[in-house]
């Protein structure tokens, strides 16, 4: 901890990185996730495929996929940015299929008896109450990406990773500690705003 | 609204996963303020038809004309807003208040949010329901009888030209029910609106019908007023559901037909 404690500016610098990577990584996955989760959801035989693939893709190794994602786009922000919006796929969507999939379906009856368009019973009845799992999902979702994160010190110079890696070839492991021990509180920090917008949402 | 007229024409439906039609040409027609019981076991087709009058429900042949058009060829978005519907699962919006649930409807016909609050308020004493207590209560705070007054409400809202009604009271106790039934007949009367209603419970189609289409096997056994049905079954099904060989219930419809007389 003596690094954190000699080099404050710094340490807050590169958790800042740290936290706007994983902010916009997150912002682009739900570009994608929300519209893929509604699609499965909408059709329960493709639901299964497209959750399967996404799955497989969530348990390909993250150091491998950089490196090819490294290979297309150079090094820097993009290619962590990249995987961590691949990555975040897998459990956005899947609570987005989950959540639409959870609403009473006696509601959705209603909803088109009554005369809402199929773009109005998704936005005031099925997305509201769907909202909660899927902020559940971004709970899981947005742990696993700051830990993710930490290899954007290694492609791209950014987030708390740098203090890892330089602490690694550098043999000073107050610098791992560091980074280690500010991505958790990071982790943790972001767990508990979410856990709480999770319970207003309901 | 004038209350509309419904006409079931050789109305078909038959659902993509079957080789037998859950409806087969079925034609009548509903008055203009009536109250018609769809009566039959389930399975029978009766909510089907119900159902394909707001559209929900696509006909494989036949027409099903409101006011005289062809709902096939009208938007059915549009459609549905001028036809209420209540169903036995409620469904009220779990996300919403009771007063944005009554108000559903006005809201997106693009009532202004004065009118909105002036009618839900005038709704829920229509049910019997204090406004002031029941306004910003949750749907899963309410009784399964309250929740069905809320769902008559949100049905009549927007002053809809026709009402259909899914067996709206099969999930309540029998004496909420009798409760709730009495305050139907009192509120149908008071509207005038057209009412479709589909159960399989005989002593609720009997209190509350105009007219009776009993249906069995996505046909039409027997259409009639309830004496008539009683009093001439056309077949040994009707004969056995209305209990029209029972000794103590012909006591009772001798009596009842008398009183109806002397009014």
């Amino acid at each position: 901890m003596s690094y954190l404690v000699s080099h404050p500016g710094r340490v807050a610098a590169l958790a800042g990185g740290h936290l706007e990577l994983v902010a916009v990584a997150l912002a682009v996955a739900l570009i994608f996730a929300l519209p893929l989760g509604i699609v499965a959801a909408r059709r329960p035989r493709l639901a299964p495929w497209v959750l399967g693939t996404l799955g497989a893709v969530y348990t390909i190794p993250s150091l491998a996929l950089l490196a090819v994602l490294v290979q297309l786009f150079g090094l820097g922000f993009t290619p962590i940015l990249v995987a961590l919006a691949v990555y975040a796929q897998f459990m956005l969507a899947r609570n987005v299929v989950a959540g639409i999939a959870g609403v009473d379906p006696a509601q959705v009856d209603a909803a088109h008896g009554l005369g809402m368009s199929p773009a109005q019973v998704l936005l005031r009845v099925e997305f509201p109450q769907a909202l909660p799992v899927l902020i559940g999902g971004m709970r899981v979702a947005v742990i696993a990406m700051i830990a993710i994160a930490t290899l954007g010190g290694y492609v791209g110079g950014v987030g708390l990773g740098v203090l890892i890696f330089n602490g690694l070839t550098l043999h000073q492991p107050q610098m791992i500690v560091a980074g280690s021990a500010v991505a958790c509180a990071l982790a943790v920090a972001l767990d508990a705003a979410l856990r709480l917008a999770e319970r207003l949402v309901r | 609204m004038k209350p509309a007229t419904i006409r079931f024409d050789d109305s078909t439906v038959r659902y993509p996963d079957s080789d037998r039609d859950a409806v087969g040409g079925v034609s009548f027609e509903v008055g203009g303020g009536e109250l018609v019981v769809l009566l039959g076991p389930s399975g029978c087709g009766k909510s089907t038809l119900l159902r394909t009058v707001n559209r929900l429900v696509p006909l494989r042949c036949g027409r099903v004309l409101v006011d005289g058009v062809d709902v096939a060829q009208l938007d059915p978005v549009e459609l549905r807003r001028g036809i209420g519907y209540v169903i036995q699962a409620i469904g009220l919006f779990a996300n919403m208040t009771v007063a944005a649930n009554v108000g559903v409807v006005p809201s997106l016909l693009g009532w202004s949010p004065g009118e909105i609050t002036a009618r839900v308020d005038e709704l829920l004493r229509l049910v019997d329901l204090d406004p002031t207590e029941y306004r910003t209560r949750r749907p899963s705070a309410l009784s399964g009888g309250e929740a069905q007054r809320i769902g008559v409400a949100r049905a009549i809202a927007a002053r809809p030209r026709a009402l259909l009604m899914d067996e709206p009271f099969g999930a309540v106790d029998v004496v909420v029910r009798t409760a709730l039934q009495r305050e139907l007949v009192r509120i149908v009367a008071e509207l005038r609106t057209t009412t479709l209603f589909v159960t399989h419970d005989v002593d609720e189609a009997f209190r509350l019908a105009d007219r009776i289409v009993v249906m069995r096997d996505g046909r039409v056994e027997q259409a009639g007023e309830p004496f008539e049905l009683f009093e001439r079954p056309a077949t040994p099904y009707v004969r056995e559901l209305v209990h029209a060989g029972d000794d103590v219930y012909r006591r009772y419809f001798a009596r009842g037909r008398e009183l109806v007389r002397a009014r």
